[in-house]
């Protein structure tokens, strides 16, 4: 007898690609947006 | 919105008869493909906006809407690969939607190198502009691929006012689609504040290298009519 696919290590891999590729670019976002911000103050200040 | 949808379809939904546990991969997998298409959408309007109207913060929502519109392809693709092995018996199979959506990624990928490029080298943003129009062609493509061609697919569940599936998995699916669109509404705002904050960095550090220009020209003495009459 054929034994059944167990699903789960497939939605917990599915959940976890996306987890990870939507965290590395929202923190990438973010830290490309206070990166310019802080350059153009700095800027400003000079 | 997100975390509680991810939640309520990972733990509260009930397995599927057909597809068993794996429909729970339906909550991330929809959003990021109707986000994938609507990055494309976001460019292309974008880009008219450019064109027709020259509007000076289309060209950098172009930009902006790119890479987060290339992660949540790729995220689709990626999560649509993983759904597949259990219930196709595949990873991947070159049918209409699967390939369709992967000629959108490669489209993504040579929008953003062609965009940068072309801020690198102080070209026209016309160029890229061009190609989101352009490119916008793949979007119902992609949409009616699985009618057009024999698809391991499923055919469309939703359109529009009528929907397939059961109310047990619509609502967490739209309540996830909506948090997606917003998680990627503030990723675009950040990469534009990004972009501005770029281009006045750009734009002060011209203007300096313009007044010390002058300033040293006063110096030495030269000044536009002495160059004219030299």
């Amino acid at each position: 007898m054929r034994e059944a696919l167990d699903h789960w290590p497939f939605v917990v891999g599915a959940y976890a690609v996306a987890g990870a590729a939507l965290g590395f670019l929202i923190a990438w976002s973010y830290q490309t947006m206070r990166k310019a911000e802080k350059r153009r103050e700095e800027m400003k200040r000079k | 919105m997100v975390a509680g949808s991810i939640a309520w379809g990972l733990l509260v939904v009930q397995p599927d008869r057909l597809m068993g546990e794996t429909v729970r991969i339906l909550f991330v997998h929809v959003p990021s493909a109707w986000l994938g298409m609507g990055g494309w959408t976001g460019i292309a309007i974008s880009s008219a906006a450019l064109l027709i109207w020259k509007h000076p913060l289309a060209g950098l929502s172009a930009r902006a809407i790119a890479v987060p519109g290339m992660v949540f392809t790729a995220v689709c693709l990626a999560t649509g690969s993983i759904w597949g092995r259990p219930t196709w018996g595949t990873w991947w199979e070159w049918d209409g939607r699967l390939t369709s959506m992967l000629v959108l990624l490669f489209l993504y990928g040579g929008y953003i190198a062609l965009a940068q490029a072309t801020a690198r080298e102080g070209g026209s943003p016309k160029i890229p502009a061009i190609l989101g129009i352009i490119g916008a062609i793949i979007v119902p493509i992609i949409n009616r691929s699985v009618v057009w061609w024999n698809s391991l697919h499923q055919p469309p569940s939703l359109t529009a006012g009528k929907s397939s599936i059961d109310p047990e998995y619509l609502w967490p699916l739209l309540i996830s689609t909506l948090g997606f669109s917003l998680l990627f509404g503030a990723i675009v705002l950040m990469r534009m504040r990004a972009l501005i904050a770029e281009q006045q960095v750009e734009a002060r550090l011209r203007r300096r290298a313009l007044d010390d220009d002058i300033s040293q020209d006063n110096v030495t003495g030269v000044t536009p009519s002495s160059m004219e009459t030299a």
